[in-house]
């Protein structure tokens, strides 16, 4: 067990009577509550974390937040495992294991870093260059490029954890807990509003819980612990921990992710949270920018921010021995802190001229070495920083004779970014700000506002004024009372001076060094102006071409300094280069977070009808149609599917059978124009049906192509019952309420979708009236309920609706009952029919069955064929208008060659035809050979004996007798076929009418 | 996530609503008395306009009213919603 020999004797926000126990790469070490994964890292030495994406360079912990390029860790193992988490924003629990990512076999041995020597072969636009030339050389090294890319690797079991959604509203959205969004959300509170604040942290504070400065003559953290605590007294505040507000979409919809209870697996492991806020107040702070040099990759070098946090938030020592280099005063607060803490500062080097602020005058009284007009050139190191190379520097131009200064740290500022993502996301326009050399929020487009260093406020006193300003404002906005005036909290924090735009230091002798923009894309300063050359120069193709800002992280420490030097390049000012999009997330969100509980058997409804426990019982093998389950074949013993769909085919032919069509769309219309209705959703006639009587129809959409048919039986004078097809069931009901809605709002019709209501079942077979009869209460002859007739009666005792209506050919009732009886009926039908051979058959057969009958469905109702395309011209009324009418005489409708539903049989009368197969007179013809046609529907038919096939085949009706080739590619077979008219059986129908 | 002012519902989601393409197609009085150009028109022309749009949405997980709503094309504000059948007021 490590001894945490960096850890600092006292101090920090650490429970030292808490130790955790963990391991890295294998080590067993040791941390404290309150410690993140990095911070007990270099609490216990170690700096080298992981490997760069492209150059397998070593890297190491660069940052405290969620701005983190390089520390991107494995963490866990097995099924929990989660690739590219930020070792910086894990809280640190017992038992938690992490990995090196992106090495083999080692992350201090890493044969990958060959890469680094063959650089010159990788340069920008690598992988563009490989796709593009020469082409068919990418076949060969896809395969190591493969491998050699990426960073972690995701977890390949069924992941076991499980994760859920909740929805909130709430008057106020705080987004940042810092000192701003702390104030914020306090204000808010305060007067009456509902608030809801959310930090990324699992300590709320933001960059308090690093500040030396006194709030109220009170240390920082004191400060945070009373407004938490009067946050939590007062109601209608919800306080979210570890909770990333990652998304700003439209009409202030937010979404957080929120980590629930990390390490315990029985908890949630994640939350996300979908939040619709009257009022946002975006306190998202600043995140530090990196400096640009020769080798500033190497571990050891990280933000002076972040060495900050480790050395007064963690009490880990991110080094003994420190440079710092920034061109600003903020890291004046660090070298302090690290000076305090027994670091040795070894040199303050400033590109700024000369010193004049408060914190500067600090440093001189500390005693601390500055060197200003000054620049660190480059590091030097292996695995980690050992020394810097110091010039006199003007203009990011570096000269004059070489210093070095021995280090094991070195701290980096290049100024700040205020975190304008989230204002980005919701549309907010952004401006840039010379003096702060940074993009700040400009112009709002939603109920938002940025508060503190998130709008470039970096003055600690002012933060906290700013975020309960707009905490009032968001309380107002709401219309609620916030006290007119807010108190001031005096700080005790030394004031700053301004920041010199330093975008990258150039140095002669390191012109051949690696100046890193992007650390987690390995985008260097030569790899832009490689783009710049190639014609790359506008910033969304810049990011494209060099990966720059891509990635986990996205470019939160380097974008800045990405369209600042491309700026450069372009000698255009920055606010002309602009910034790429930002899209949510802010940071990663892991899928398990985003499908919720919306996975496995709940990833959608599902429907099934009120015989499914039957099914289920008989062993029915089931298919998907749509939401619903439906048997397909109810297989016995020994058989094979085709042996079970014929014997379910042939026991419709010559006995009798049942099937579920519970399916079927079923939609009731009432009203005194309900036949006038019809008549316009109708191809066909409508006011002429009788009551007692059932009807076919086809209805078109407004272009002329067939959108749904079905029958519909008058039950009543002014009260209809129509069906529809399964799948098309939600989209007719949609459609006729449009119509209703929209443009016929002078009609008096009602719809009432009663689908679930009624269980449907079709008892079909030459036998199905015997079986029928000896259940009904009502006479069932060919003469009480011929063809296309309709009764109500008693079935079993059961109220039940009877359609004399037939999609088999056969002889055939459907029976609709309320769906709380339809189990019962179909046992009892099953029962009764035990003595003719009653055969439940599924949607195999029934397919079969209609393939016999040529009746059109699903295949070849596809959108593109008109009534008359499916040989159904005679059904269109000439004396009205219906929907689609007109566009049956457009030209493309008439035309003479358009494709015909037509029967196939193979000229062999054995060999199958191939569903999708195409149709054409040349089989011999070079590719691409003419296709005339194309197969819609196939089975074998177990009647005919032989394989039959529906198609549409180009002037189709004109072809029967011809035999043609049907060929599928898919299947490699080609087979010859006859064309035939689409009726194969009992063509006069005279079984169905008997 | 837009947030739609349902007339009978009142403030719902986007996710209850089902888009329905512009509001302000008009059917021909008597389609059979259309040229091939005009009802042409009338099924495949439609306007994509940049700004305020008035345009269709089923109520589908509610109401199931379709009805009008106004929304600027390019910032996803929501002007004004009417009864189904109607236009909202300009």
């Amino acid at each position: 067990m490590s001894t945490q020999s960096y850890r600092l004797p006292q101090g920090g926000l650490i429970d030292r009577r808490k130790p955790l126990c963990f391991q890295f790469n294998g080590r067993r070490l040791q941390g404290y509550a309150g410690d993140t994964l990095a911070s007990a890292l270099l609490a216990n030495g170690i700096h080298l974390v992981g490997r760069s994406f492209k150059y397998h360079r070593p890297r190491g912990i660069f940052s405290a937040g969620a701005e983190e390029p390089n520390a991107l860790v494995q963490l866990e193992t097995g099924a929990r495992t989660e690739p590219n988490i930020r070792a910086t924003q894990i809280e640190l629990y017992d038992g938690l294991s992490a990995t090196s990512q992106h090495c083999w076999p080692s992350v201090e041995h890493d044969l990958g870093a060959i890469n680094n020597l063959l650089s010159r072969f990788l340069p920008a636009g690598f992988y563009y260059k490989t796709f593009m030339w020469p082409p068919s050389w990418w076949l060969k090294y896809e395969h190591f490029i493969r491998k050699m890319a990426g960073l972690g690797m995701s977890p390949l079991d069924p992941d076991p954890d499980c994760y859920e959604h909740c929805h909130a509203h709430c008057d106020v959205l705080v987004a940042g807990g810092g000192a701003a969004g702390l104030s914020a959300a306090l204000a808010a509170a305060r007067a009456g509003a509902r608030v809801i604040l959310a930090d990324q942290d699992f300590r709320p504070g933001g960059s308090l819980l690093y500040e030396t400065a006194t709030i109220d003559d009170r240390p920082a953290d004191q400060w945070i612990n009373h407004t938490m605590a009067e946050l939590a007294s007062l109601p209608d505040v919800k306080i979210l921990a570890r909770s990333t507000v990652c998304g700003y979409f439209d009409h202030n919809f937010l979404t957080v992710a929120e980590t629930v209870s990390p390490g315990n697996a029985r908890a949630p492991r994640q939350r996300l949270w979908k939040i619709r806020a009257r009022r946002v107040v975006l306190a998202t702070g600043a995140i530090e920018r990196p400096l640009v040099f020769a080798d500033n990759d190497l571990p050891g070098i990280m933000l002076a921010s972040a060495a900050r946090t480790y050395v007064k938030r963690h009490a880990a020592r991110p080094g003994k021995h420190a440079v710092i280099f920034t061109n600003n005063d903020s890291a004046y607060h660090a070298a302090l802190d690290l000076h305090r803490a027994g670091i040795t500062v070894a040199a303050i080097v400033d590109a700024r001229p000369a010193a004049g602020s408060e914190v500067s005058a600090q440093a001189q009284a500390a005693g601390l070495r500055m060197i200003h007009g000054h620049a660190v050139v480059k590091a030097h190191g292996t695995k980690r920083i050992n020394a810097v190379d110091v010039m006199r520097c003007e203009n990011s131009v570096a000269h004059g004779a070489v210093a070095r200064l021995a280090c094991d740290l070195l701290c980096v500022s290049g100024g700040w970014s205020p975190v304008v993502h989230l204002f980005s996301q919701s549309k907010g326009r952004l401006r840039y700000d010379g003096n702060l050399t940074a993009f700040v929020p400009d112009v709002s487009m939603q109920n938002e506002e940025s508060a503190g260093a998130a709008r470039g406020i970096y003055n600690l006193a002012d933060c906290i004024a700013d975020g309960a300003a707009a905490g009032s404002r968001a309380t107002a906005a709401c219309g609620l009372n916030p006290p007119a005036a807010l108190p001031r909290h005096p700080v005790s924090q030394p004031a700053t001076g301004s920041v010199l735009p330093l975008w990258k230091v150039e140095a002669a002798h390191t012109c051949h060094d690696k100046s890193f923009v992007d650390l987690q894309n390995d985008v260097t300063t030569a790899d832009l102006a490689l783009a710049a050359r190639e014609g790359y120069v506008s910033v969304e193709h810049l990011k494209r071409y060099t990966t720059l800002g891509m990635g986990t992280d996205q470019g939160k420490t380097s974008n800045i300094n990405g369209l600042a030097i491309l700026a450069e390049i372009n000698a255009a000012p920055i606010p002309e280069v602009g910034t790429t999009t930002f899209r949510p997330p802010y940071t990663p969100v892991t899928l398990g977070a985003i499908a919720g509980t919306e996975i496995g058997a709940h990833f959608d409804p599902l429907r099934t009808s009120a015989m499914h426990d039957w099914h289920l019982r008989a062993g029915a093998r089931f298919i998907n149609a749509g939401l619903w389950q439906r048997p397909r074949l109810y297989p016995r013993i020994g058989e094979t599917e085709q042996q079970t769909i014929n014997r379910e085919a042939l026991a419709v032919r010559h006995a009798v059978g049942l099937v579920d069509v519970s399916t079927l769309g079923k939609i009731d219309i009432k009203g005194r124009d309900a036949a006038e209705f019809l008549e316009r959703v109708y191809i066909n006639r409508w006011r002429n049906l009788a009551v007692g009587k059932a009807r076919y129809g086809l209805m078109l959409r407004e272009d002329g192509m067939a959108f749904d048919d079905g029958t519909t039986s008058r039950l009543g004078d002014e009260h209809y019952l129509m069906t529809t097809t399964t799948a098309n069931a939600v989209r007719v009901m949609s459609t006729l309420e449009y119509w209703l809605q929209v443009h016929w709002c002078e009609l008096d019709v009602r719809l009432t979708s009663v689908t679930d209501q009624w269980a449907a079942m079709a008892l079909a077979g030459p036998e199905s009236r015997q079986v029928l009869a000896s259940l009904a209460s009502a006479d069932v002859g060919n003469d009480a309920l011929p063809h296309m007739g309709y009764r109500e009666m008693n079935i079993a005792g059961f109220p039940a609706r009877v359609f004399r209506i037939s999609f088999s050919g056969e002889r055939a009732y459907e029976i609709n009952v309320p769906a709380d009886y339809g189990l019962a009926i179909w046992e009892a039908l099953l029962a009764a029919g035990k003595f003719f051979g009653i055969t439940p058959y599924g949607t195999e057969a029934m397919a079969v069955l209609r393939i016999e009958k040529g009746h059109a469905a699903g295949m070849e109702l596809d959108g593109r064929t008109t009534p008359d395309d499916l040989g159904l011209e005679k059904m269109v009324a000439a004396d009205k208008d219906c929907l689609g009418k007109r566009s049956l005489t457009r030209p493309g409708l008439i035309a003479t060659d358009r494709r015909q539903l037509v029967g196939l049989i193979p000229v062999d009368g054995r060999t199958s035809i191939p569903r999708g197969s195409q149709l054409t007179l040349q089989p011999e013809q070079p590719l691409p050979i003419p296709m005339i046609g194309h197969v819609t529907s196939t089975c074998y038919s177990p009647t005919l004996e032989h394989p039959i096939a529906l198609a549409l085949l180009s002037t189709g009706r004109a072809r029967i007798g011809e035999r043609i080739h049907a060929l599928s590619p898919l299947t490699g077979s080609r087979v010859e076929v006859e064309v035939t008219p689409p009726i194969f059986f009992d063509s006069e129908g005279k079984r169905l009418r008997g | 996530m837009m947030l739609i002012q349902c007339p009978h519902c009142g403030a719902r989601d986007v996710s209850e609503f089902t888009y329905g393409g512009p509001a302000d197609v008009a059917r021909p009085a008597d389609p059979l008395a259309t040229s091939d150009a005009q009802w042409a028109d009338y099924v495949y022309m439609r306007d994509n306009p940049r700004g305020p749009h008035d345009e269709l949405w089923q109520h589908s997980a509610g109401c199931r009213r379709w009805i009008a709503v106004r929304r600027n094309t390019l910032t996803h504000e929501l002007i004004a919603t009417a009864e189904p059948g109607k236009l909202p007021p300009r």
